[in-house]
């Protein structure tokens, strides 16, 4: 259809207002705004400020991951040196050397981070794939090492600390209560969310897809594959270097932590859970990076064991993220047949709670053994108390993990074959959609 | 050592494990637990081989399936491996270290260097009578580092013979390269490629065995060396035994070499702290030393980016 008036070139331009676009990013401007006026207590608000800067580093991540197809393993340089930056210049303002509203500090971070890309990325993106993997791996740990070698910048073991209320207030904001440092932060989170999903309709965006999908494609139609990469590079770096620019005023304190490796595996981990493959997947990882930061590791001990489990599912059986999860249902729902297979999630969802159980039971049962000894051997586990001593306690959940994992078994393969199905006839009624269309 | 494990699975397989380094710490964990119960000759020979199997398992159950979907997932696969590794062996074993003493066969030092200040430098083998030592410097080579300097002999020459010399070599290279070829001529491909695994991870974790007994077997062992593995097989050449063996001597050579000079670009300068950036040019070359194979790989891959004896370019 489309083609066919393209060859005349005499169509009219019709371009509806987009009504779903500008509801989506309506509903997340309003979450934004009201989310710290539903959670109001300090540690809600603590965990929401950390979600907005978790928000903008795993889009910036992701625009390698996912757009660029570069699994970077030392992202946290940018946002770590951009952290570091935006701290001193804040300490600058203090001492009144620089005159600077401390609203602009984090774009002193972005900048930054736009310059280290800029200048490491020119090395890393020579090449794609696991040479790409591993240069960033490099120049992580070239960072890391040189922040315990220069303490002056650095500050060594204890960081650098700063202070963000400096100057007078404007219009009453002083950036002394957390929420307005929130309001700030979901303000750049906005803005910069807004930029990065137009990055992706930009020819630049669209052109770094096309090199993670077919690089020598690219090349033979003119255009520098490691140009686009070094680019995507340095706005990935841009938008991290703000989020630690915001991390640096939301903390007062940066330490050399925030350039180490496990900042630039959560970044990885988190922004895979959510959905590379998505541009909404990172917000989800984002928001689980803090939940599980904050509350799964004061629930249970073992909360790093799951999350690698948790991800190591994820890879082999969802690659697509949350986000992929989500969306392949809605477009079952969509069409209607979520009635079919609901009986199939019951059993799924029912089976898995059971293996979970029984492995979780185990699992806490090990940690408390290994942990907490010397408290005795009861412990606490969903609200019963088990004995981690006690034969039956072992064989219990040994007998619950493998009856849930005997039961998983069957209803995945039940699952499987509806769910199959339900795709495939899916594809056959657009496709007939199309051919009616 | 560690490293020719790695170089197998990586060069041969085109699979980069990160969980390489885990599998290293899970060797040395396993043997821990063996050599209380059979000693350690049976463990230093047992532990390899249960770890091997553990690795040819993931290999089967995780890391075939995502295969298909390209270098990306395989290795975000091991990545979150090394996590889920990590966390089991904190929790099996603790979190402090356990104190994996070398067999008695193996304490003590291998020879001495006397530096004596009259006679001057003389060794001796076996450790030197404390007499001796009263009056000299002494500086003791252990005999647990010798014989890690053996069996990173061994196991290299015992590696390169077996893929060069051998029908099974052959298969494994064909196997690499052309595995549709292979396929037709009827041998099992996905068998080979879960062997190869398999065999990496069990050369990871004998390499594990000594380095526990020789430093220290705790839970960061792997986080210690799990970097600067990749820095060698990079220097040396992705895919090159050889390689990575010059890339091990080069990175150790570069790791500690520089921790014998205490001079910096200032000292060499005499400038003064009032030179725009004196904090970067008071470091010594000491307190440089670990950044540098760092910068050497990122050197090489600037310059040469299939490594000094590498064949592959990617």
């Amino acid at each position: 259809m489309n083609s066919r008036m393209g060859a005349h070139n005499t169509h009219y331009h019709f371009k509806p207002h987009n009504v779903g676009r500008w509801l989506v990013w309506g509903l997340f401007a309003i979450a934004l705004l009201v989310a710290p006026l539903i959670w109001t207590s300090s540690l809600s608000q603590t965990m929401l400020s950390q979600m907005g800067i978790g928000i903008i580093a795993c889009l910036a991540y992701n625009m390698l991951l996912g757009q660029g197809g570069m699994l970077s393993f030392g992202h946290a340089v940018y946002s770590g040196l951009g952290a570091f930056l935006a701290i001193h210049t804040l300490n600058q303002v203090s001492a009144g050397a620089l005159a600077l509203p401390v609203s602009l500090v984090p774009l002193v971070g972005g900048l930054a981070g736009l310059g280290f890309a800029a200048l490491f990325g020119y090395v890393s993106t020579k090449k794609a794939g696991t040479p790409f993997a591993m240069i960033t791996l490099g120049i992580g740990e070239l960072i890391w090492s040189m922040s315990l070698m220069l303490p002056e910048f650095f500050g060594g073991e204890g960081g650098i600390s700063g202070n963000r209320v400096v100057g007078k207030p404007l219009l009453g904001i002083s950036f002394g209560p957390q929420i307005q440092v929130y309001y700030l932060i979901a303000l750049y989170c906005f803005v910069c969310t807004a930029a990065m999903f137009a990055l992706t309709r930009t020819p630049l965006g669209r052109m770094l897809n096309a090199v993670r999908d077919n690089p020598e494609r690219v090349e033979f139609i003119g255009y520098d594959t490691q140009w686009v990469r070094y680019l995507a590079f340095m706005l990935s770096g841009f938008f991290a270097g703000i989020a630690g620019g915001l991390g640096a005023i939301n903390t007062e304190i940066v330490t050399a932590e925030v350039v180490g490796a496990a900042r630039s595996g959560a970044y990885l981990l988190f922004t895979f859970l959510g959905g590379a493959t998505f541009f909404f997947g990172p917000i989800i990882g984002a928001v689980l990076m803090v939940i599980a930061g904050v509350l799964l590791s004061e629930l249970t001990k073992a909360w790093l064991l799951y999350l690698g489990l948790i991800f190591l599912f994820m890879v082999a059986y969802a690659p697509g993220g949350i986000a992929s999860l989500i969306m392949m249902n809605l477009r079952v729902v969509a069409f209607g047949k979520l009635g079919r297979i609901w009986t199939a999630y019951l059993a799924l969802g029912g089976s898995a709670l059971t293996l979970l159980g029984g492995a979780g039971a185990m699992i806490e049962m090990l940690y408390h053994l290994q942990l907490n000894e010397a408290l005795g051997p009861q412990l606490n586990f969903m609200g019963t108390t088990i004995n981690a001593h006690g034969v039956d306690a072992w064989l219990g959940s040994a007998l619950v993990l493998l009856v849930g994992a005997a039961m998983f078994e069957l209803a995945r393969r039940q699952f499987k074959r509806e769910w199959d199905l339900t795709q495939e006839e899916i594809e056959k009624e657009i496709k007939r959609r199309e051919a009616l269309g | 050592m560690l490293s020719s494990g790695l170089t197998l699975i990586f060069s041969m397989m085109g699979v980069l494990n990160f969980a390489h380094a885990s599998f290293y710490m899970l060797g040395a964990y396993v043997a821990y637990s063996l050599a209380k119960l059979l000693g350690f000759w049976p463990a230093l020979l047992v532990a390899p081989l249960l770890v091997g199997l553990v690795g040819a398992a993931f290999e089967r159950l995780a890391l075939r399936r995502v295969h298909k979907f390209g270098h990306v997932p395989e290795l975000l696969i091991t990545f979150g491996l090394s996590y889920v590794l990590l966390e089991l062996v904190q929790l099996i074993w603790g979190r402090t270290a356990v104190p994996f003493a070398p067999p008695a066969a193996l304490q003590g030092p291998a020879f001495s260097i006397v530096q004596h200040p009259v006679e001057g430098l003389s060794l001796v083998l076996g450790g030197a009578p404390a007499s001796v030592c009263a009056a000299a410097l002494c500086s003791n080579f252990p005999l647990t580092r010798l014989f890690m300097m053996g069996v990173a002999l061994l196991m290299l020459l015992g590696l390169w013979l077996l893929l060069t010399r051998t029908r099974i070599g052959l298969v494994i290279q064909a196997a690499l390269t052309h595995p549709e070829m292979v396929e037709a001529l009827g041998h099992n491909v996905p068998r080979v490629f879960m062997l190869v695994f398999g065999s990496g991870c069990a050369l990871a974790a004998l390499a594990g065995v000594i380095g526990g007994i020789t430093f220290v077997t705790e839970p960061t062992m792997a986080a210690l060396i799990g970097s600067i593995i990749f820095v060698v097989i990079v220097v040396g050449g992705v895919g090159s035994l050889a390689g990575a063996f010059v890339g091990s001597i080069l990175i150790g050579l570069l790791q500690t070499l520089p921790l014998t000079v205490d001079g910096s670009l200032a000292s060499l300068f005499k400038l003064g702290p009032e030179t725009f950036g004196y904090p970067i040019l008071k470091l010594t070359l000491a307190q440089v030393a670990p950044i540098l194979p760092y910068l050497l790989m990122v050197l090489i891959l600037i310059f040469r980016p299939k490594g000094l004896l590498g064949t592959r370019d990617e």
